[in-house]
């Protein structure tokens, strides 16, 4: 059922399967109705927060704020790949963070590749920073990443906690990127970039960024009085709507649409499938291998456990399985699960070996894209990231406490 | 019956064409983002009067396919027009125009225009397999003479390139003076020299 929910049949949205699978475990008995109202209730806030901070990605790029980051991006690196390299791992590695990884892959992903075209400089090395740091960039806060959000929930963090016991694990993260990725294509970085960048207005979308900050400012205040940080989320998502709507440069309907409806409903009922395979056997065949406790032993092979199942089916099946297998054993080791599951992924192109295996065998025919690179770059920096970044979340327990 | 391999007598034993005039020598300039000019230059100053010049580009199919698989691997997303494959395909096309635009400026000479699309190394070498000239530009450091001066892609096309290959730098070379002085000799070779 896990594959059936990975597979995407002629492009239909995914919920388009998943919710009769979720439908028939119910009706089976795999699930009790009353389990899968818990755990939609349970997803309930998760889902909210989720399509908060899609809409309000959306709506920072409809203000021009990834346009922004662009022309910012040649203006301060031109004539210099490194250079440009270092500015898109900042940008990439702050978008990621604050406005979640699929705002870097759809939105900012084809600005990288405009500026570094703009510049003459190949895109390689620029558009692969964008996917790696995608996934790796995505530690630091509980909106980074769906799987996250579903940890955090889990875990029993307060907000600013998280983020902190989290900050040394993304920084490693990003700096084994960086380590690698400018020696890995160090041929097309000297190649250089001799085209002089067009002369663009400089403005800074000055609204955009103040209520991103201010939503990030009322992620931390909200968990200080006890109120979901989800709605800070909201109200970050509703201002700028509000703005864009009463000057007309939106619709309803098109914010609607950003918050991708079949996508929540897809989670929902992703969640209750997921339920009915963990009851189901894999529950019982997993649990042994999940480390209790946080040394820094048990940590690693939790994340790399996290890792190898994200890698099989997808980082969003695996941390709902692991998630109620690690819980019991404190926020280290649900952290633990984190740090493989959004890492672990950029080893496989598209994710997971099943997603890669169901696409190639049902969508696409002919020769895909040479996978070698790919794997050769995801060999090098997945188990080095996964190893720093564990012994950064080990020596962040320690200092600040789990 | 075993396979054998075939001799090298064999292969030439199609008639060899006589040597073509040279109105018909075909010259192919790999335009390449960052050392393209270098090419072009050298094109303009060794290619004989006459020659047919193409400018090849080729679009390295990995880049948009990595974003395409980073959009298949967020499970749950449907929407296939938000996938960013698709898009950055469309720009690369666009900017593979606008430099070959402005590779034949700079050239001034009447030449065709090449776009495709692949495994770069595999693409470029396929497009030589009738050329007469292959002008590729070096890679690496700029600043001093030496190695690596073959990035994967180029050491690729200088190892199977069916013609002769014009390795040219991307700009003016450095000085002889800039290559590094020998290493000094092992220790263990000290007690040969008494």
């Amino acid at each position: 059922m896990l594959a059936w929910a990975v597979i995407r049949p002629r492009g239909w949205p995914e919920a388009v399967a998943a919710v009769p699978a979720a439908a028939l475990v119910i009706a089976t008995g795999a699930v009790s109705p009353h389990a899968a109202l818990a755990e939609a209730k349970r997803l309930a806030p998760v889902i909210g927060f989720l399509a908060a901070i899609l809409v309000l990605a959306q709506l920072c790029d409809d203000e021009g704020l990834f346009r922004a980051c662009g022309t910012w991006m040649a203006r301060r690196s031109a004539g210099r790949p490194r250079r440009l390299l270092a500015q898109v791992f900042a940008t990439a590695s702050a978008i990621t963070a604050v406005l979640s990884l699929d705002a870097t892959v759809v939105l900012l992903t084809p600005v990288v590749y405009s500026t570094s075209a703009q510049l003459g400089a190949r895109p390689k090395p620029h558009v692969y920073a964008c996917t790696h740091l995608a996934n790796s960039a995505s530690l630091l806060l509980p909106v980074s990443n769906l799987t996250n959000l579903l940890a955090f929930a889990a875990s029993g963090l307060a907000f600013p906690r998280f983020a902190a016991l989290m900050a040394l694990p993304w920084l490693a993260a990003i700096a084994t990127e960086y380590l690698v990725l400018p020696r890995f294509f160090a041929a097309d970085l000297d190649a250089g970039a001799p085209d002089a960048p067009a002369a663009r207005p400089a403005g800074a979308p000055v609204f955009v960024l103040v209520t991103v900050a201010a939503t990030l400012a009322g992620f931390v205040a909200a968990s200080a009085v006890g109120v979901n940080p989800a709605w800070a989320a909201l109200a970050g998502a509703a201002v700028l709507a509000a703005r864009a709507l009463a000057q007309r440069r939106t619709t309803a309907i098109a914010i609607g649409r950003s918050a991708a409806v079949s996508f929540l409903v897809f989670v929902l009922a992703l969640g209750v499938v997921v339920q009915a395979v963990v009851a189901g056997g894999l529950g019982r065949a997993l649990a042994p291998l999940v480390p209790s406790g946080t040394s820094l032993a048990a940590l690693l092979a939790t994340a790399a456990l996290g890792a190898v199942l994200a890698n099989l089916v997808n980082n969003l099946p695996a941390v709902l399985v692991l998630l109620p297998l690690a819980a019991p054993a404190g926020p280290g080791a649900v952290l633990a699960v984190l740090v493989g599951v959004n890492i672990g992924p950029n080893l496989t192109y598209t994710g997971s070996l099943a997603t890669l295996l169901w696409r190639r065998v049902l969508h696409e025919r002919g020769s895909g894209p040479s996978l070698g690179e790919f794997t050769r770059l995801g060999l090098l920096t997945v188990p080095a990231g996964i190893v720093v970044a564990v012994l950064a979340l080990w020596a962040s327990l320690h200092v600040i406490g789990g | 019956m075993t396979d054998e391999p075939v001799p090298p007598t064999t292969a030439s034993a199609s008639p060899v064409p006589a040597a073509p005039a040279a109105g018909n020598r075909t010259v192919i300039v790999w335009v390449a983002e960052g050392t393209w000019r270098g090419c072009v230059d050298a094109a303009r100053a060794l290619a004989p009067a006459g020659a047919a010049i193409v400018l090849l580009h080729v679009s390295p199919e990995e880049v948009p396919g990595a974003a395409h698989g980073a959009y298949a691997g967020l499970l749950g997303r449907g929407h296939p027009e938000r996938d960013p494959g698709p898009r950055l395909a469309e720009l690369a096309a666009a900017s593979a125009g606008e430099l070959l635009a402005a590779a034949a400026q700079r050239l001034g000479r009447p030449c065709t225009r090449a776009e495709r699309r692949g495994r770069v190394e595999r693409e470029v070498v396929a497009a030589a397999a009738e050329a007469d000239l292959l002008i590729l530009a070096r890679d690496g450091d700029r600043s001093r003479l030496g190695p690596k001066s073959l990035g994967r892609a180029d050491r690729f096309v200088v190892d199977h390139a069916p013609c002769p290959v014009l390795l040219v730098w991307p700009d003016d070379a450095p000085g002889t003076d800039t290559i590094p002085p020998p290493p000094p000799r092992p220790p263990n070779h000290r007690p040969h020299r008494r």
